[in-house]
């Protein structure tokens, strides 16, 4: 995406097209390759363990996307976000289990689905904004909360759903090595699918609602249309990002989709940067390796003579949960743009260097 | 129809009812005088209720002076809290501050969780009787101390608003901050002092409720419930906020009764508000009292 950035002397752009690539640099482009090609044979190369956080990076990273194009392009607010990340993941279990439709299908069908729910939810949003809205989807998330528990031809009520992994050619993709491509094709495809979407018309649409709504409106966008629109996407990356969470666990219970969840995907965005493609994976990527990191930490921590004390290392999932509240509350006084903003910074102080003017 | 629960479901309702509109002016203050939605306004029951606890238990205290002892100690938490976090975000989008509020939510539910348990601690007794018999129906004392503390602070809301130099600095303030700075009135004074009220007054009602149902992290879903009911109200209306907080207050017991006695689709009690909710939300979205905005460009 073009951005803000400032650009080097001499780096012009003398079309609207140049203006709006995906990609700025013919560098950055081959970067993007070579990553995506080492990724590919990440499975060759590194622990089981960091293929999981991968996988784990990659779901929670397609649901984030949806929310910033939500809350980042639009300017809406959405607290439901983590019950429409369950519906997807119960919808494509519940599709393959009562209708046998292969696993391939059900996902995108899963996002769907998801879509035509968070538009039902998000209809009031055609009519309010910011603060109003916030509460409406909140109301959401509990109401969806109440329905997995209770409706159990649809999510197996409290006893969860069990989700059969991707078939695809008699391949069962089963094991961690073989979802791991799965993952990295749908990552990179919703990825691309998104920054496509902010090129096109309906992109441009999200982003004028966004800056001043009135303003857009009279230029003859339709307010309640990009709105419900808008509603739609994310609630679509949503269910994508569950189903594919549903078939790499093989196991889905209501427990985990609660509004705890929806705030980790608000926390996500916000530390990666609202309005930012890379911000929202670079945030992801922040929050899967945050609890991993304190683990760790307090793991260090207890091997040493002085650092065993048994309130840190009993209490170490309340002390993830607040340091979760706390990297919130610190990003948004410290670097309310996010981590896109501060990495746009470092490379611009190293593109100038030494003349930072 | 079992006419005799249905009035003592009413009763209890119209009791808690209040308790949420008390929560709820808090919540109306802060968002008039200051324009933030306060997410963490469960977290103020949770923790005076913890610290009310602690003082009784740990240090033996005599109630009132437990009780009294909390709410300085939630005033001067409440004027920190926004002096040291909430006055960086004045001027940033809505969405930032509603987050930093979420934020600090979650932050103060695990660290009570982390210091208190997670295990739900019964108060210790304060009445002797555990309920009397009011024209037939069975009250708990506590609940008719409740009732009695949350209009004493209705009262008090109302006298202070009115008739003080401080009510009037403020409401001055909500009405128009640039013009209110401007005739000399200290708008950080005010804020600072809306969050220190609404951290006392919610912690009053948080020690109210754990002396009837215990402390227990479940306290801070007070802070969610509370949203209902200033919407339905209209969100800057102080006395939409106590009409919205009976009705939800009677609805959550009528829905539960309907439930119970007829549809059986369980858990009416919690969910019941928020279905309500998104009706107002999408017939009426500026509630019964609110005033509506018109933006001009």
């Amino acid at each position: 995406m073009s951005s803000l950035t400032m650009r080097p002397c001499g780096d012009f752009r003398t079309s609207y097209k140049q203006d709006n690539t995906i990609f700025e640099t013919k560098t950055i482009k081959n970067i993007a390759i070579i990553t995506i090609a080492l990724l590919c044979s990440a499975p060759y190369l590194v622990d089981a363990y960091y293929l999981t956080l991968f996988i784990q990076i990659s779901y929670l990273g397609i649901a984030a996307l949806g929310l910033n194009i939500l809350v980042g392009y639009t300017g809406q607010i959405s607290l439901g976000h983590g019950a429409f990340f369950g519906f997807g993941a119960f919808a494509s279990a519940w599709m393959n289990i009562s209708f046998g439709i292969p696993v391939v299908f059900c996902i995108p069908l899963a996002g769907f689905l998801t879509m035509g729910v968070g538009m039902v939810f998000g209809l009031p949003a055609s009519r309010i904004k910011g603060l109003y809205l916030a509460i409406a989807t909140l109301a959401a998330q509990f109401i969806l909360e109440d329905f997995f528990a209770r409706a159990d031809w649809f999510s197996g009520g409290s006893a969860g759903s069990s989700a059969d992994p991707i078939n695809l050619f008699g391949f069962a993709f089963d094991t961690d090595e073989s979802f791991f491509y799965i993952a990295l094709f749908a990552l990179v495809f919703m990825y691309i699918w998104g920054c496509n979407l902010m090129r096109s018309r309906e992109g441009r649409a999200f982003i004028a609602v966004r800056d001043h709504y009135l303003s857009a409106e009279i230029m003859g966008i339709k307010l309640n249309k990009y709105r419900l629109l808008s509603f739609g996407v994310s609630s679509f990356y949503a269910g994508i990002g569950g189903a594919l969470y549903a078939h790499y666990l093989g196991y889905v219970s209501a427990e985990g989709f609660t509004l705890f969840m929806s705030i980790q995907f608000l926390a996500m965005i916000i530390i990666g940067g609202l309005g930012s493609i890379k911000g929202t994976l670079m945030g992801v990527v922040f929050m899967v390796f945050l609890p991993e990191a304190l683990e760790g930490g307090v793991g260090l921590m207890k091997m040493t003579e002085w650092g065993n004390i048994p309130m840190v290392v009993d209490g170490l999932a309340y002390i993830k949960e607040m340091a979760i509240g706390l990297v919130i509350i610190l990003f948004l006084i410290f670097e309310p743009e996010g981590m896109a903003h501060r990495w746009g910074q470092i490379k611009n102080y190293w593109k100038f260097y030494p003349f930072s003017y | 129809m079992n006419f005799e629960l249905l009035t003592q479901l009413i009763v209890n309702g119209l009791i808690v009812g209040l308790l949420y509109g008390v929560v709820g002016m808090c919540f109306v203050l802060v968002y008039k005088s200051t324009q933030i939605v306060n997410f963490a306004q469960g977290e103020f029951l949770l923790i005076g209720a913890w610290i009310c606890w602690a003082l009784l238990i740990y240090l033996e205290l005599p109630f009132i002076v437990g009780f009294l002892l909390t709410m300085v100690f939630m005033a001067v938490f409440g004027i920190l809290l926004q002096m040291i976090v909430l006055r960086p975000m004045i001027g940033e989008p809505i969405i930032s501050v509603i987050m930093v509020t979420i934020g600090l939510s979650i932050f103060f539910q695990a660290l009570m969780k982390w210091i208190f348990g997670v295990s739900a601690q019964s108060f210790p007794k304060v009445f002797e009787t555990e309920s009397i018999q009011i024209l037939g129906l069975n009250i708990e004392v506590a609940y008719l101390m409740s009732t009695v503390i949350a209009l004493i602070i209705m009262v008090a809301f109302y006298l202070f608003f009115k008739h003080s130099k401080y009510g009037l600095a403020m409401r001055a303030t909500a009405f128009d901050q640039q013009i209110a700075q401007s005739l000399g009135i200290s708008v950080k004074q005010v804020f600072a002092m809306s969050w220190g009220i609404a951290a006392t007054v919610s912690a009053t009602a948080g020690v109210v409720i754990a002396m009837v149902s215990g402390v227990s992290n479940s306290l801070s879903m007070m802070g969610i419930k509370v949203f209902p009911a200033v919407i339905l109200g209209g969100l800057d209306s102080i006395v939409g906020a106590i009409v919205g907080g009976l009705i939800i207050g009677v609805l959550e017991n009528v829905a539960e009764f309907f439930d119970s006695q007829y549809l059986h689709i369980g858990n009416m009690y919690d969910i019941a508000p928020f279905y309500v909710l998104l009706i107002i939300l999408w017939f009426k979205p500026y509630g019964l009292f609110g005033t509506k905005d018109i933006e001009r460009i």
